[in-house]
This record gives structure tokens, C-alpha cells and sequence, in this order.
């Protein structure tokens, strides 16, 4: 794009070699959305990687209580990833149908995204509940604090997206595919694929090493 | 029903913060009732309260910074003057309720003073400057601006309802945790915090956006007035830096509620981890603070010496290392917490190297001083007293940096004369020397300069009369935070400290006057060409105060100072065509967004703190059910007609057809 070749070379041309790449004036809208997006998106990052430091600060101080490789089921974990790893596959179908402005293959791609991510979160649940349940609460250890905290910011996170998910289908049901609605559509993609990422950190640093210890 | 809330938390038996709260709330009431009587009530709500202008947004940035500058100054001389009378003797102020003013003073005026004020000077200025008519995201600004004062009208409610930590700034554990503080003090701090944190994001989000996104034709990023730069460097500082702390803040906060371990002393939390993520973002903070006011004097110094910045470029990279290198030195706020002498080197190497950038922009200001012809009105004052008192608090900060010598400074007095001496010398002078330089930019007449150079002068005084005897205390080895002392030594310098503080409130008393006397005298003093000091970058090519869409038409830049260079060659775009092409103007609509999310937002803060869940689960419905209403409004922007824009910009272009003539026979 022009901007990002200005960009690169803009500078006020001290020497006159005649070199200088004018810069072509504002933005459009649905450019300086998404780029706002992906600096918050940024900020998001930092604040997940607060809770991964503090998780591998904490990760070794178990208070006599159980360690990582007593407590995960790899199996749980593997399913959960799955539906994550799915679930940005038909979000992105879905931005597709939107992009295209075909109703029916956008509601079917919400729909399933929804479907997995809630899948997700109910597995997730289930884990966090029996841990409560076999006392080791996240008041138990330290390591048990950084690990709800770290995976539970992303659960978090994706209950977010789910209610952010159901408002946007009713949005686009209500108002159609309007030119704010794609951009609020394509905000949505960004924060579903970046919290995919999110967890494929969550699950190499928490579960899959956790389980080899 | 209401949690832990009950009428045990109204401090009766306090006089002070009750007297103090119930002369806020007169003061409040009186407004408000003078504002329904009146009938301002529409005009507040419709204009102001709903708007999502830069320029208005900005003014109530600066305008709440004000008042709690006020707040957080009258916690600064209740405390010197229970240091100066408090030798031997238990003083006015109890211990429980001195350690709240200093934790509370230190609050105020970080989050709440100086954030606000240097935010709503880049809010105001930085797309005037651009060239273009708005931010990136206006409403989510104005509902930024409406989250930080919910946070500031939290901290103030702890006043009477409850009470404020009493952990210092910065509320570290394990003195923070439930075990050690089980009242509401610290959780006022931190929920004021996380929410006004969101709030100042949401700004960094939108003006990295705008700086990098929305300049006008031709603005390519090495055309960029100073100001914008030091804007970027610090909103990017902002993104990196601010969640960090909403992290750190909601460990500390799940600690607190729910049991958790990150840094208690039981079943194996980490008391240094809280340091190291604090000050991971405390010190970037810093630079969030000082960046713009560095931007605010590179522009007053070149406009009042009547040359272009000297060394823009190496300004520019001066800026983007300080930028950089302000995350790799966090460990000096802690050199005896027993990191051990390698990393104390590395750090307080770093922490040396920093000084190397700042240097480069003292000696650029000094350079465009260097043969100028030199106008010493009011912001210009204010930028040299900077330059003399930044450069003590600057060295004295090397020294620091030297962990030998923190060893023996850690924590004294002389640390805070040293951080007052930057953040007094450098950020509040910049926000000083904004506020008089931009004021007839954002209201359209000049500020008296009798007054404002008096206040100068007596703030200048004052700063130095109040913190060198600090600085000596310090020497004596007095530690900071002192309820009472029994060392006669210290006595004398901290009388002397406490008559600065009177000589630092009168400085206060003179800008207050200042104000009261231009609004009072604001037909002479009208500014009708928009160009009242000779400027040099794009926010003096619009009137003043600008039009609601800024620029009539966005402005083709062609090079560094780009006003001036149109001054110089009367070459400015529209006054080169008799009768310009107007166009429609679109612009966002107003919306009460902000407000009623900030509302919901004040609603849940207050029941999070008092454990009342189910007002918790209402304000937090509200907060998103108002999101929802914005998303679903069908017309987000309304038409400006092409005559009414030509209406508006031709009264201006008259005013300035003889200034640019005349600056053309120059």
C-alpha cells in the first residue's frame, strides 16, 4: 500500500536528491480500525505475558502441595485445543460469508465458533471445578495461583469473546452487513485468532511442559 | 445487602477529611445548583459532558487535572507542615491518617494530575498539529476521558466513605495484602487504578493511531512537529507499559479477595516478583509523563526564539532511544532488594546511558536558543526555568543511578527531593508552559502574563526554597515517609521546606488569578488571527478557538514548520484562492457513551470495594448494555453544509489576510 511505502522511505529530503515519498493524507476507516485493534491486541499480548512470567516464577513453589505433572489431564487438554484450533477455522469462514455478505454461511460459522469456544470453556470449567473440589484451589499454592490465573485470564477472555460473538450475530441479524458492522466483524476475528495464540502459549508452557515435570 | 459497607465507615471522629469532604461538597452542590439554575444544564450536557471533539475532551482532561492538582497540593502542605512541626512531638495528623496523605498525595498526583493533564494537552494539540479533523476513535476517547475520572472521583470518595491505603504510592506487599491493610484503603487505590488504567489505554490506543495513521497530506513522519513525536513515543510507552500494571494490580487484588498466593509470604508467593512487575511499568511511566513536556518545550523554545528546532533529527532519535532504553531500567528502584552486584551494574549502567539522550535534547534547546531572537513571554519562562531545574533533578538521578550511592540514599529524603525535582522541574512546568502556550489556541484570547510570569516566578522560587532543604535532609540521612523524628539536625531544613511550600502556594494562588483576571479582561486580550505567538506548525493555521472540523481544508504539508513555511512563501492554501471550493464536512455525532459507561463503571468500582456483588453484576450489565445501545445507532456522523463551513472559515481568513501579508513583506 502507498502508506506503508511512505512508511519506509519518509523523510524531509535534506539533501535534495528528490527522493521524498509524499505521504497521501489520512487513512480510511476501516484500515485505522483494525490498526487501532491490533495495538490494543498488543497490549492484550503484554498482559497475558504478566501472567506467563508469574507462572514461571511461581511454577516451582508448590507448598508441598501437588505439581503440575499430578494434577493435568492430557487428554481434556487435547480436546480443548482442538476445538480452539477449530473454532478459529470457522470464525474465519464466518468472516468470509460476511466478507461476501452471505447470512446463511455467517450464522452457520458464528454459530459452530460459538458452539467450540463454549465446548472450551466447559471443559475448562469442569477441570477448574474438580481441582476446587480435590482442594487444590488456587489458595493452596502459588503455583496454583499463577495457574488459575494465567489459564483462567484466558478463559476470561474467551467468555468475553463468546458474549462479544452472540452480540455481533444479533447485530448483523438486526442491521445487516453496514460498513461499521464489518469492521466491528473484522475486530472480532482478530481477538478470536490472537486468543488461539494466546493458548497455543498457554498449552506449550503450562500443560505440555507441566507434564513433562 | 451492602456488604461491609455500614456508618462506621464515615470517619466521625476525624475532623479533618470530614471537614475537608464537606466543604468539596458544598463546593459540588453550589455548582451544580448554580449550573440548573442558570439553565447551563442542556448546553453542559449537549456540548461538553457528550462531546466527542478532541479539543473539548482535552479541556476536561486539563480541567480535571486542575482540580485534583489541588487536592493532591493540599495533601503536600498538610504533610510539610507536619514535618516541620512534628520534632519530638506527635504533630497534627495522626499516624493512620498521615501515612493516607501521603499514599494519597502521591496517587493523586501521578495518576491523576499529571496523566491527565499531559493527555489532555496531546488530545487537544496533537491532530491540530496532524492537520486533520479528529482522533482516531472519538467516542472511545471521550469515554477514556470519563473512566479517568471515575478512578479520581473514587480516590476522593475514600475521603469520607471508608478510607485510602495507607501503603504509599505504589502499595507494595506484603504490607498491601489482606493480612497487613484489612480495610478498604488499598482496595479504593487499586480499583480507582484498573479503571482509570482502562481509561488511559483506551487514550494511548487511540493517539498511537491517530500520530501514525491520520496525518494530513504531505505530514510524512520526519515533518512531524516535535510534539507529535514525543506524543507517539509516549502512547506507545502507554500500550506497552499500562498492562502491565492492570496485571500486577489484579494479582494483587486476587489476593486480596479471593486468597490467592502471588505475593504473600505463606505457600510460596513472591514478594519481589510485585517489584519487579511494578516497576516494569513504574518506570516507563515516567517517560509516559516527561516525553510530551519534552515535546511542549521543544515547540515553545523554537516559537519564541524564532527558529526552527535545532538538531530536529537527532531530537527525533533522542526521543525513540529514550523510548526504548526506559523499559531496561526498572531494577534501579530497588538496587538493595539483594539482586547482587552484577545485575546492579548492568542496571545502574543503563539507568546512566538514559541521561546520555536527555542530554542531547537540553543541549538542542540550548542550541535554537543560541542566536534566536528570543521572546520571554510566559511559556517561555517556564521552559527555561525547566532547562536550570531539570538539569539538578537530572544529576541528581546519575547519582542515584550509581548503586554505591543508593546504598546510602535508598528511600531517604534525598530520593524524594530527587523525583519532585524531575517531575515538578520537568513534567508540571511542561504542562505549565502547555497550558499558558496553548490556552489561546483552545478558548480564543490570550492569558494575562503579568500574573502568569509572577506565578512563574513564585513556583520557581518556591520549587527550589521547598526541596533543596529536602535534599540536604536527605544527606542528614532522614528517611522519607516520617510521621515524627527526634533529630534535631533535620529540624531547621524541614521549617525552611514548609516555607517554600507557602511561597510554592502562592505561585498556585498567582495562575489561579491569572485565570479569574483573562476571563475577566478576555475582550482585550482576544486573539482574532489564531496566530498569537508567531507560530510555526499547524494548529496556528486554524482560528482560534477552531472550528468544530478544525480545518476547512486539510493542509498540504511541505516541509519541517509546516505554518511557518506557508507564512514565509503566503503560500497557505486557501488564502491563494479568492473564493475556495468549500465541501460538506462530515463529522462524529456526539455521544453520551462516555458518561453513562463511566456512571456504570463509578457504580461497580464503589460495589467491588465494598463486596456489595450484586450492584457489582448491575454496574457491569449497565456498562455493556451501553455498548450495545452505541453499536446499534444507525447515524454515526452528521453533515457540516459546505456554506456554513465557508461562513465560518471566511470571518477567520479575513482576520489573518494581513498577518500573512505582513509576514510575506518580511
Amino acid at each position: 500500500m502507498a502508506m506503508t511505502a511512505t512508511a519506509g522511505h519518509a523523510h524531509a529530503d535534506p539533501h535534495h536528491i528528490g527522493l521524498v515519498i509524499e505521504h497521501p493524507g489520512p487513512a480510511s476507516k476501516r484500515i485505522v480500525t483494525a490498526y487501532g485493534f491490533w495495538v490494543f491486541l498488543l497490549s492484550d499480548i503484554v498482559m497475558f505475558s504478566c501472567f506467563f512470567a508469574a507462572y514461571a516464577v511461581l511454577s516451582g513453589q508448590t507448598a508441598g502441595g501437588p505439581k503440575g505433572s499430578e494434577l493435568f489431564e492430557q487428554r481434556n487438554v487435547a480436546i480443548e485445543t482442538v476445538c480452539l484450533l477449530l473454532s478459529s477455522f470457522t470464525c474465519g469462514m464466518a468472516s468470509i460469508a460476511a466478507d461476501v455478505r452471505n447470512r446463511f454461511w455467517f450464522y452457520l460459522g458464528m454459530a459452530v465458533t460459538c458452539l467450540l469456544g463454549l465446548i472450551f470453556l466447559a471443559i475448562e470449567f469442569r477441570e477448574f471445578a474438580d481441582l476446587v473440589a480435590r482442594g487444590y484451589g488456587p489458595s493452596r499454592s502459588a503455583f496454583l495461583t499463577a495457574f488459575f490465573s494465567l489459564v483462567g485470564c484466558h478463559g476470561l477472555h474467551v467468555s468475553a469473546g463468546v458474549l462479544w460473538l452472540l452480540t455481533m450475530m444479533a447485530q448483523v441479524f438486526a442491521k445487516g452487513f453496514r460498513a461499521d458492522v464489518l469492521r466491528r466483524m473484522m475486530c472480532f476475528a482478530l481477538f478470536w485468532h490472537a486468543l488461539d495464540i494466546v493458548w497455543v502459549g498457554v498449552f506449550s508452557v503450562v500443560y505440555l511442559l507441566g507434564s513433562a515435570a | 445487602m451492602l456488604g461491609k459497607l455500614d456508618w462506621s465507615a464515615i470517619p466521625f471522629d476525624q475532623p479533618i477529611p470530614l471537614v475537608a469532604g464537606a466543604v468539596v461538597l458544598v463546593a459540588i452542590l453550589g455548582v451544580l445548583t448554580w449550573v440548573v439554575v442558570k439553565g447551563h444544564l442542556p448546553y453542559l450536557w449537549s456540548e461538553w459532558i457528550t462531546s466527542v471533539d478532541h479539543k473539548r475532551i482535552g479541556v476536561m482532561y486539563i480541567l480535571l487535572a486542575s482540580v485534583m492538582l489541588l487536592r493532591g497540593g493540599s495533601d503536600a502542605i498538610m504533610m510539610r507542615i507536619q514535618q516541620a512541626v512534628a520534632y519530638q512531638s506527635q504533630g497534627y495528623l495522626p499516624p493512620e491518617h498521615y501515612n493516607q496523605i501521603f499514599s494519597a498525595h502521591g496517587t493523586i498526583m501521578i495518576f491523576f494530575v499529571a496523566m491527565p493533564f499531559v493527555i489532555g494537552l496531546m488530545n487537544l494539540i496533537v491532530p491540530l498539529q496532524l492537520g486533520v479533523r479528529d482522533v482516531a476513535f472519538p467516542t472511545l476517547n471521550s469515554v477514556g476521558f470519563w473512566l479517568t475520572a471515575t478512578g479520581a472521583l473514587l480516590v476522593n470518595l475514600s475521603l469520607v466513605v471508608g478510607e485510602f491505603a495507607r501503603t504509599g504510592w505504589l502499595a507494595f506487599p506484603p504490607l498491601s495484602e489482606l493480612s497487613y491493610s484489612p480495610g478498604v484503603g488499598v482496595d479504593y487505590y487499586a480499583w480507582s487504578l484498573q479503571i482509570s488504567g482502562v481509561g488511559t489505554l483506551v487514550a494511548g490506543i487511540n493517539l498511537v493511531t491517530t500520530v501514525l495513521k491520520l496525518r494530513t497530506k504531505g505530514m510524512n513522519y520526519l515533518r512531524m512537529p516535535m510534539f507529535c513525536w514525543t506524543t507517539l513515543a509516549s502512547n506507545l510507552l502507554i500500550v506497552a507499559a499500562f498492562p502491565i500494571l492492570t496485571a500486577t494490580l489484579a494479582m494483587l487484588l486476587l489476593d486480596r479477595y479471593l486468597g490467592f498466593h502471588f505475593f504473600t509470604n505463606e505457600a510460596g508467593g513472591n514478594v519481589m516478583m510485585f517489584m519487579n512487575l511494578i516497576w516494569a511499568w513504574g518506570h516507563p511511566e515516567v517517560y509516559i509523563l516527561v516525553l510530551p513536556a519534552f515535546g511542549i518545550f521543544s515547540e515553545v523554545v523554537s516559537t519564541f526564539s524564532g527558529k526552527g528546532l535545532f538538531g530536529y533529527r537527532s531530537m527525533v532519535l533522542a526521543t525513540m532511544a529514550i523510548c526504548v532504553i526506559s523499559f531496561m531500567v526498572w531494577l534501579h528502584h530497588f538496587f538493595t532488594m539483594g539482586a547482587g552486584p552484577d545485575v546492579n551494574a548492568i542496571f545502574g549502567i543503563a539507568s546512566m546511558i538514559i541521561a546520555v539522550p536527555t542530554g542531547v535534547k537540553i543541549y538542542n534547546w540550548l542550541f535554537t536558543m543560541y542566536g534566536g531572537r528570543i521572546r520571554f513571554a510566559t511559556p517561555m519562562l517556564w521552559a527555561v526555568g525547566f532547562m536550570v531545574t531539570f538539569i539538578v533533578g537530572g544529576l541528581t538521578g546519575v547519582l542515584l543511578a550509581v548503586p554505591p550511592a543508593d546504598f546510602m540514599l535508598h528511600n531517604s529524603m534525598f530520593l524524594v527531593a530527587h523525583f519532585h525535582n524531575v517531575i515538578i522541574g520537568g513534567v508540571l512546568f511542561g504542562a505549565f508552559a502547555g497550558f499558558e502556550y496553548w490556552f489561546p489556541k483552545a478558548f480564543g484570547f490570550r492569558l494575562d502574563e503579568r500574573w502568569g510570569k509572577l506565578a512563574f516566578w513564585f513556583t520557581f522560587l518556591g520549587f527550589f526554597i521547598t526541596f533543596i532543604p529536602l535534599y540536604i535532609a536527605g544527606m542528614l540521612g532522614m528517611t522519607r515517609r516520617m510521621q515524627h523524628y527526634d533529630v534535631a539536625a533535620w529540624r531547621p531544613w524541614m521549617i525552611v521546606a514548609a516555607i517554600g511550600m507557602a511561597v510554592l502556594t502562592i505561585g498556585v494562588i498567582c495562575q489561579i488569578v491569572q485565570l479569574v483576571v483573562s476571563i475577566r479582561n478576555r475582550e482585550a486580550l482576544r486573539d482574532r488571527t489564531g496566530d498569537p505567538w508567531d507560530g510555526r506548525s499547524l494548529e496556528w493555521a486554524t482560528s482560534s478557538p477552531p472550528p468544530v472540523f478544525n480545518f476547512a481544508f486539510n493542509p498540504d504539508v511541505r516541509g519541517e514548520d509546516a505554518y511557518w513555511d506557508m507564512k514565509v512563501h503566503a503560500q497557505q492554501q486557501s488564502l491563494e484562492r479568492d473564493r475556495p471550493e468549500y465541501q460538506d464536512i462530515e463529522m462524529p455525532r456526539n455521544s453520551p457513551t462516555g458518561f453513562v459507561c463511566a456512571f456504570f463503571a463509578t457504580i461497580m468500582g464503589f460495589a467491588l470495594i465494598w463486596h456489595i456483588w450484586w450492584m457489582v453484576i448491575l454496574g457491569g450489565l449497565g456498562a455493556f448494555a451501553t455498548f450495545v445501545v452505541f453499536a446499534w445507532r444507525d447515524h454515526d456522523e452528521y453533515v457540516i453544509p459546505a456554506e456554513e463551513v465557508a461562513a465560518i472559515d471566511r470571518v477567520n481568513l479575513e482576520e489573518r489576510r494581513g498577518l500573512i501579508s505582513m509576514a510575506g513583506a518580511v
